[in-house]
C-alpha cells in the first residue's frame, strides 16, 4: 500500500531539495503560461480539444477499427493487447522472430505502465532507453519521476557523478552541455549497432492510418530509421479522427508540457520503408473498464502533457516517487486508484482540491472533482485506516446532531482555554506539530445571536 | 428580500466575530436577515474526506432550513461551493427545490446581487488578499492564473472601496495556501510547507493584515504565523467591510 503522506514526509527531510524541486517545476509552469499567452484563442482551443476527445471516446470502437484498416493498408502489422502481460509477450515474440537481443526504446509511458523493461531483461533482451532523462533514471535503476521530465528530481551533480561512474566522464564536471554530449556519444554507439526500436505514440490518426510521435531529442527518429524492426506501443485512447484534430491538439501539447510552441520533432510515421517491419500494438490494459464508468471516463482524454503535474502544489513538494505509480501528480492520482484502489487509495487525498489541475488541463479533464469522488470510492471500498475512519465517523456525529455539536464545541473551547500546552500539543494533534490552535472566543455566534438578536 | 444566514460550524465555534460582521453589514443595509437556529454544518468536511454518503443528511437538513428564503448567504467560499456543486448531485433523483441556486458566498452576494458601489468602511492598513481556491476556481470570485481570461477579483473590487486600505499584490497569489480541510492533518508535511511558503511570499511586501473569504485557510496560516512569531494579523473580509 502506498502511503503518500509518509513518502512526502521523507522527501521533505531535505528542505533545500524540496525548494529546488518546487522552483524547477514552477519555472516550467511559468514557461507554460508564457506560451499560452502567445495563443489568442487559448480557451477556445481547450474547449475544441476537449470536444474532440469526448467525441473520439464516444466513438472509440469505430475510430479504432478505421485506424486499423487504414494502417494495415499502409503496411503496418497491427496487434491488439488486452493487458500488460499480453503487450509484453507480443513485443517479445516480435523481437524473437527477428532474432533480436538488444532493442532501443524512446520514451513511452505505456511501456512503463506495462513494466516492459523488466520483462524483456528477464527474458535476456537488453533494452536501452534513449531519451536523456530516461537514460539517466535507467542507469540509476529507477522509474521516471515525471512523465515529461523523467529526471527532474535530480541535480546536475548527481548526474555528473552517475556519468562519471558509468561513462568515465570528467569528475565534478557539471556542465549540462558537456554531460549531454557524453550521453550523446554513448547513445550513438547503440543507435549504430541496434537493429530494433520501440517507441510510444502521441496520436494515431484514424483517417490516414498513421501515427505521430512528438520528441525533442530526435532519438526516437534515430532509433526508428536505423532499425529493421520497429514496434510502436499505444493505449487505445490515443486514436483521434484525423489531421484537423491533430492540429488542435498539437497546438496545445507542447505549450502545456514545457512551454515550447511545438516539440523539436513531430514525426509522422505512415508506412514502413521497403525491407523494414513496422508493428503497432494497441493496448487496453484497463482502459475499456474506465471507458465504461461514466464518472471517470473523461480521464481517458488525457494527452500526457504533464501540465497538471507541474502546477500541482503537492507534487512539486512531494516529488514523483511519493505517488508510487508510473504516472504521478493529479492525473496519476486518478489513474492509479482506478487500477487498484486498495493499493493507491491515499493518492486522491494527496490534494488540497485546489483545482489548479483542472484549470490548466488542455483537454479540460475535471481532475480535482474526480479526486473528490475517488475519496468516496476509497471509503466505500473500506480502504481507510481504522484511526481515520473513527475520526471521520466521530466528526460526522458531532457535526450533525445539535446536542453533540453544542456539547463538543463547548468542551473543545473549554479545553483549548484551560488545558496546559503539553496536553494540547502532542502526537495525537497533527495540526499542532507546526501550527498553533486558534484562540478561543468567549461565546459562539449562535449564543451571540440568541442573546443579542432574539432576546435583545 | 429575505436572507437566510448560514454560519459554518467552525465560524460559529471559533470565529463568531465573522458571523456578527456579516449580520451587522446586511442589517445596516436594511436587509431582512434570519438565522435558523437548528443549523450546524453543511457536511463539506465529511464529503471532502470521502464521506459523501454520510454528508447527504446535512444537505437534506440544509435544504429544509433554507429553501424558504430568497437568498442564502454564507461567509465561506468553500462551504458555498459544496452547496452549489455537490448538493445538486445529492438531490439528483429527488424532486425537491434545491437551495444550490440561491446560496451565495458573502462577497459574491454583495458584488453580484446587491451590486454595492459604496462600502462606507475605513481600514487604514496594508492588506493582502488570500484568494482561497474554492472561491477562486470553484465560485470564480476572481480570475485564476491558469486560464487566459481578463483579470478580475470581486474581493478587490469591494476592498478598493474601503477608505485608507492599501491592497498589496503578491507573487503566485493564487497558489493554494495548503489548508484543504482534512488535507491539513492527513498531509500535514505538505500542508505546512505550502503554508510557510505562502507566508514568506506575503511577508516580503510588509503587509499588516491578510484577509480572505475563508477563515479556515486564514486559521491555518495564522496558526503557522503564531508558531513562527511572525507579526502578521488575520481578518475575514466581512470584518474589514464592516469596519468603520
Amino acid at each position: 500500500m502506498i502511503d503518500h503522506a509518509k513518502n512526502a514526509f521523507e522527501f521533505n527531510k531535505d528542505k533545500d531539495h524540496v525548494d529546488w524541486h518546487n522552483q524547477a517545476l514552477w519555472h516550467v509552469r511559468i514557461k507554460r503560461d508564457q506560451a499560452r499567452d502567445q495563443v489568442e484563442d487559448w480557451e477556445v482551443l481547450r474547449e475544441k480539444a476537449s470536444l474532440i476527445k469526448d467525441h473520439t471516446l464516444n466513438n472509440l470502437h469505430d475510430y479504432l477499427l478505421e485506424f486499423e484498416k487504414k494502417a494495415q493498408a499502409n503496411g503496418w502489422k497491427i496487434h491488439w493487447a488486452a493487458d500488460a502481460k499480453s503487450h509484453n509477450q507480443i513485443v517479445f515474440d516480435i523481437l524473437q522472430d527477428n532474432h533480436i537481443e538488444s532493442v532501443l526504446k524512446s520514451k513511452s509511458m505505456l511501456t512503463e505502465e506495462c513494466g516492459l523493461n523488466d520483462y524483456l531483461e528477464k527474458k535476456g533482451i537488453k533494452i536501452t532507453d534513449t531519451d536523456l532523462g530516461e537514460r539517466i533514471v535507467q542507469l540509476l535503476k529507477k522509474p521516471p519521476s515525471h512523465i515529461v521530465l523523467p529526471a527532474v528530481h535530480l541535480k546536475k551533480k548527481q548526474i555528473s557523478d552517475l556519468f562519471h561512474h558509468h561513462y568515465q566522464s570528467d569528475q565534478f564536471n557539471e556542465d549540462p552541455v558537456y554531460l549531454a554530449g557524453i550521453a550523446r556519444q554513448e547513445l550513438r554507439n547503440y543507435f549504430i549497432r541496434t537493429k530494433a526500436a520501440i517507441s510510444g505514440v502521441n496520436f494515431a490518426l484514424a483517417d490516414s492510418g498513421s501515427i505521430v510521435v512528438c520528441t525533442n531529442e530526435g532519438n526516437a527518429d534515430m532509433g526508428i530509421h536505423h532499425a529493421n524492426v520497429y514496434v510502436a506501443c499505444m493505449g487505445i485512447e490515443k486514436v483521434i479522427p484525423g489531421k484537423w484534430e491533430l492540429g488542435v491538439l498539437l497546438k496545445l501539447l507542447a505549450r502545456s508540457a514545457t512551454g515550447q510552441s511545438i516539440t523539436a520533432y513531430t514525426s509522422h510515421l505512415v508506412k514502413p520503408p521497403p525491407g523494414k517491419e513496422y508493428h503497432l500494438i494497441l493496448v487496453d490494459n484497463g482502459r475499456t473498464n474506465i471507458l465504461a464508468d461514466k464518472r471517470y471516463k473523461e480521464v481517458l482524454k488525457c494527452i500526457r502533457c504533464g501540465a497538471c503535474i507541474n502546477t500541482c502544489p503537492v507534487y512539486r513538494r512531494s516529488g514523483g516517487y511519493s505517488y508510487g505509480y508510473t504516472i504521478p501528480g493529479p492525473i496519476g492520482s486518478v489513474l492509479a486508484p482506478l487500477r487498484r484502489m486498495n493499493n493507491y487509495y491515499t493518492l486522491p487525498y494527496a490534494s488540497s482540491l485546489c483545482g489548479s489541475c483542472t484549470d490548466i488541463c488542455p483537454v479540460k479533464i475535471n481532475l480535482h472533482e474526480m479526486l473528490y469522488k475517488l475519496r468516496s470510492d476509497a471509503v466505500e471500498n473500506r480502504c481507510l485506516s481504522l484511526s481515520k475512519k473513527i475520526m471521520l465517523k466521530l466528526l460526522d456525529k458531532i457535526l450533525y446532531y445539535n446536542f453533540l455539536y453544542h456539547t463538543a464545541g463547548f468542551l473543545a473551547r473549554k479545553m483549548l482555554y484551560l488545558l496546559p500546552r503539553f496536553l494540547l500539543y502532542n502526537k495525537l494533534n497533527s495540526w499542532g506539530i507546526s501550527r498553533e490552535l486558534p484562540d478561543v472566543p468567549a461565546i459562539t455566534f449562535k449564543k451571540w445571536y440568541k442573546e443579542n438578536i432574539i432576546n435583545g | 428580500m429575505k436572507v437566510g444566514l448560514f454560519i459554518p460550524c467552525y465560524i460559529d465555534q471559533f470565529y463568531p466575530q465573522v458571523g456578527i460582521a456579516v449580520f451587522q453589514f446586511l442589517k445596516k443595509r436594511h436587509i431582512e436577515v434570519d438565522y435558523p437556529l437548528a443549523q450546524t454544518c453543511c457536511g463539506q468536511p465529511l464529503a471532502n474526506s470521502g464521506m459523501a454518503r454520510e454528508s447527504e443528511k446535512y444537505a437534506n437538513r440544509f435544504n429544509e432550513l433554507f429553501s424558504k428564503y430568497d437568498y442564502v448567504v454564507c461567509p465561506s467560499g468553500s462551504c458555498v461551493l459544496h452547496v452549489r456543486k455537490h448538493f445538486p448531485q445529492i438531490f439528483e433523483n429527488q424532486k425537491t427545490f434545491s437551495v444550490a441556486s440561491i446560496t451565495y458566498e458573502f462577497v459574491e452576494f454583495l458584488h453580484d446581487i446587491l451590486k454595492l458601489d459604496s462600502i462606507e468602511a475605513t481600514f487604514p492598513y496594508r492588506v493582502a488578499v488570500l484568494q482561497s481556491c474554492h472561491g477562486l476556481r470553484g465560485l470564480r470570485l476572481a480570475s485564476s492564473s491558469e486560464l487566459k481570461i481578463t483579470y478580475f477579483s470581486k474581493n478587490e473590487n469591494l476592498l478598493k472601496q474601503v477608505e485608507g486600505l492599501k491592497l498589496i499584490q503578491n507573487e503566485n497569489a493564487d497558489e493554494c495556501c495548503g489548508f484543504g480541510g482534512t488535507f491539513s492533518v492527513f498531509e500535514e508535511t505538505i500542508s505546512v510547507q505550502m503554508g510557510l511558503e505562502k507566508l514568506k511570499m506575503i511577508q516580503k511586501n510588509h503587509v499588516d493584515f491578510i484577509t480572505g473569504n475563508d477563515i479556515s485557510c486564514l486559521m491555518h496560516l495564522e496558526g503557522l504565523a503564531k508558531r513562527e512569531n511572525l507579526k502578521l494579523k488575520f481578518i475575514h473580509i466581512a470584518e474589514i467591510l464592516n469596519f468603520s
